[in-house]
């Protein structure tokens, strides 16, 4: 039986780095999975969606990356048809979320922050409940939460009633629901939000894995290393409005490329050291927090000549290292600010809101 | 599946979620089996020698009454249970499925029947127990079960929109018993509504739930029925009329909190 935990392992190359092979669902011809035009919300006088533009290609996992507010639970509320948007158009597997609905909803699963499990049902009855809602008949309905709670590793819980069930294993569930019906298109809705580091990287991994069959998913997250490790298009949203949109290296390469950082052992010589490397940076070498930063030409054999010109000079080196922009620097950059993980406070706040 | 078999099969696919809850939260079912039975004693015993109630045994005359009462109560499940659902976002997950949008609420106002059953059941044991006679015939008796039956659905439409209107479970059982509790006590249900200030009469008259034990009083007791039998079922029916579809629509707007 196919397992979706521990599969992740062998697509752990960083997304665009290598290009997966990629089956696209039965379902979905090669229309867009996702289409946004304009799409606006507004709450009284809250913009939650000022006119948002989107395509999501077939099978491929598309992060919305965006801070707390940005917009991004409003999008999937729309695009799985539980919120009318006030204007624009939004279309998933080819059908049109307002005029189509019921049809949208045999075509898409959602999983969201909230692990929407019952309580006081087993895990194995929530399931067969979601199989039955779905209208795969009682025997199917059955096999297939059997295979799903196998999958997700918690076939020896599934008699147990879910309010016995860890926070990871909710929302291990949760997305086990969101796939009963095996839907083409898939909505999860900051699926890791509050979870323990160990219960994110088994969730992912079973994200990671469900790739590989074709089904596409729309990932809003507000963890860069969560977008990071399973997209393979992200676009930044911030105060309802898309600012950028690329694949994660695409978006780290507009912030700039590698470069190097320095710790001198005697930080008086930085200029010295600037000038010297200045024939292998991109722009100027320049001192922050007392490290000396060199953006690179090129990333190949930059520690060695380095470490050769300085040598020549007789300036020492307390700490070298080679350093890649992360999601953080990209954030930073295009929102201005840093994508904070919330507060409980904030969360509190965003669930009485949302 | 055709639309309309689809329909049922959802109906019925929530009544069994329904149904499945409540042995688990025995708390909860202890709740509303027991406090309707502390009535029944409390008033036989404790308040039932202070009223009077010519032409009445007081156990007579309060059964159908408290029975009512505990009808009307028996869909305060389902306004905790959709509030609930409102709080953990199941409502989220059950609107993105393409299931009947009236399913959730019409398969847990019919597993609130389920419920008021074992407690017509409890109750009129109880009351058999405490001296309480029938004095009409089996038909009669068994219409009179019925009414109670649809009484209680009725009223399961109500806790459904009070369900999905309030903002917590909390706030949900706070409008219960701050709305509906005053409107089964200022009826005929406990005490004869003559013995009320002049003021309250009226009120008391032209409440549903008084036209409802009175309709009941007249199965079980063959007390005068006047147009109390038509006038409940009447009631009964409105009040599904305007509560189902102000749930329905409260549902496809729902928001989860």
């Amino acid at each position: 039986m196919r397992s979706y935990l521990g599969a992740g392992r062998a697509s752990d190359a960083r997304v665009g780095v290598t290009v997966r092979a990629r089956n696209v669902h039965p379902e979905l011809s090669d229309a867009a999975a996702i289409e946004t035009r304009e799409l606006r919300k507004s709450y009284g006088d809250v913009v939650a969606l000022d006119g948002v533009d989107l395509t999501v290609e077939p099978g491929i996992v598309f992060g919305l990356l965006g801070p707390n507010g940005a917009g991004k639970t409003t999008a999937v509320r729309i695009l799985t048809t539980l919120l009318a948007p006030d204007g624009g158009s939004a279309r998933v597997a080819g059908l049109d979320v307002v005029r189509d609905g019921g049809k949208v909803r045999e075509r898409i699963g959602l999983a969201g922050q909230y692990a929407a499990v019952d309580e006081n049902l087993t895990g194995f009855e929530n399931l067969e409940m979601v199989g039955r809602l779905y209208h795969l008949g009682r025997r199917r309905s059955r096999e297939r939460s059997a295979e799903l709670l196998a999958s997700f590793d918690l076939a020896d819980a599934g008699d147990r009633l879910v309010r016995t069930y860890s926070g990871g294993m909710r929302r291990r569930l949760d997305l086990a629901a969101a796939l009963v019906a095996n839907p083409p298109v898939l909505f999860l809705d900051e699926p890791t939000t509050g979870l323990d580091l160990p219960s994110r990287i088994a969730l992912w991994e079973a994200i990671e894995a469900l790739t590989t069959e074709g089904t596409t998913v729309l990932l809003t997250t507000q963890y860069l290393d969560e977008a990071d490790r399973l997209t393979d298009r992200i676009a930044v949203i911030d105060h309802g409005r898309l600012i950028a949109e690329g694949s994660s290296d695409e978006l780290k390469r507009r912030v700039g490329g590698d470069r190097l950082e320095l710790r001198l052992e005697d930080s008086s010589r930085c200029e010295a050291a600037a000038a010297v490397l200045a024939s292998i940076a991109q722009g100027s070498p320049f001192v922050e927090d007392g490290s000396l930063r060199v953006p690179l030409r090129t990333r190949a054999g930059a520690i060695a000549e380095a470490v050769r010109r300085l040598d020549d000079l007789g300036i020492g080196i307390d700490d070298i290292a080679l350093r890649s922009p992360t999601l953080d620097d990209v954030f930073l950059t295009l929102t201005g600010h840093v994508a904070e993980e919330p507060s409980e406070d904030e969360q509190r706040e965003r669930e009485s809101a949302a | 599946m055709s639309s309309a078999a689809a329909t049922v099969s959802d109906t019925l696919v929530i009544a069994r979620r329904s149904l499945l809850r409540i042995p688990r939260q025995p708390d909860l079912l202890l709740g509303f089996t027991v406090q309707p039975v502390m009535f029944v004693l409390l008033f036989v015993y404790v308040l039932g020698g202070a009223i009077q109630t010519p032409g009445f045994d007081y156990v007579d005359f309060l059964i159908p009454g408290i029975i009512v009462q505990s009808m009307v109560f028996g869909g305060f499940v389902t306004a905790l249970g959709l509030a609930e659902d409102l709080k953990k976002g199941l409502i989220d997950r059950f609107r993105s499925l393409p299931m009947a949008s009236s399913a959730l609420l019409t398969g847990r106002t019919l597993a609130d029947v389920a419920g008021n059953v074992t407690q017509l059941v409890v109750m009129i044991a109880v009351g058999l127990i405490a001296g309480f006679n029938f004095s009409t015939s089996i038909p009669k008796i068994l219409a009179g079960i019925a009414l109670c039956l649809l009484i209680g659905y009725a009223f399961s439409w109500v806790f459904a929109f009070i369900g999905l209107v309030a903002s917590s479970p909390e706030a949900a059982n706070g409008y219960g018993f701050t709305i509906i509790f005053p409107l089964t006590f200022i009826s005929s249900a406990f005490v004869p509504i003559a013995s009320m200030p002049g003021w309250l009469e009226p009120v008391a008259e032209y409440n549903p739930v008084t036209v409802m034990v009175d309709a009941v009083r007249a199965l079980f007791l063959g007390t005068p029925a006047g147009n109390s039998i038509w006038g409940a079922v009447v009631w009964c029916l409105v009040i599904v009329a305007v509560f189902a579809p102000l749930s329905a629509w409260r549902y496809r707007r729902a928001v989860t909190r």
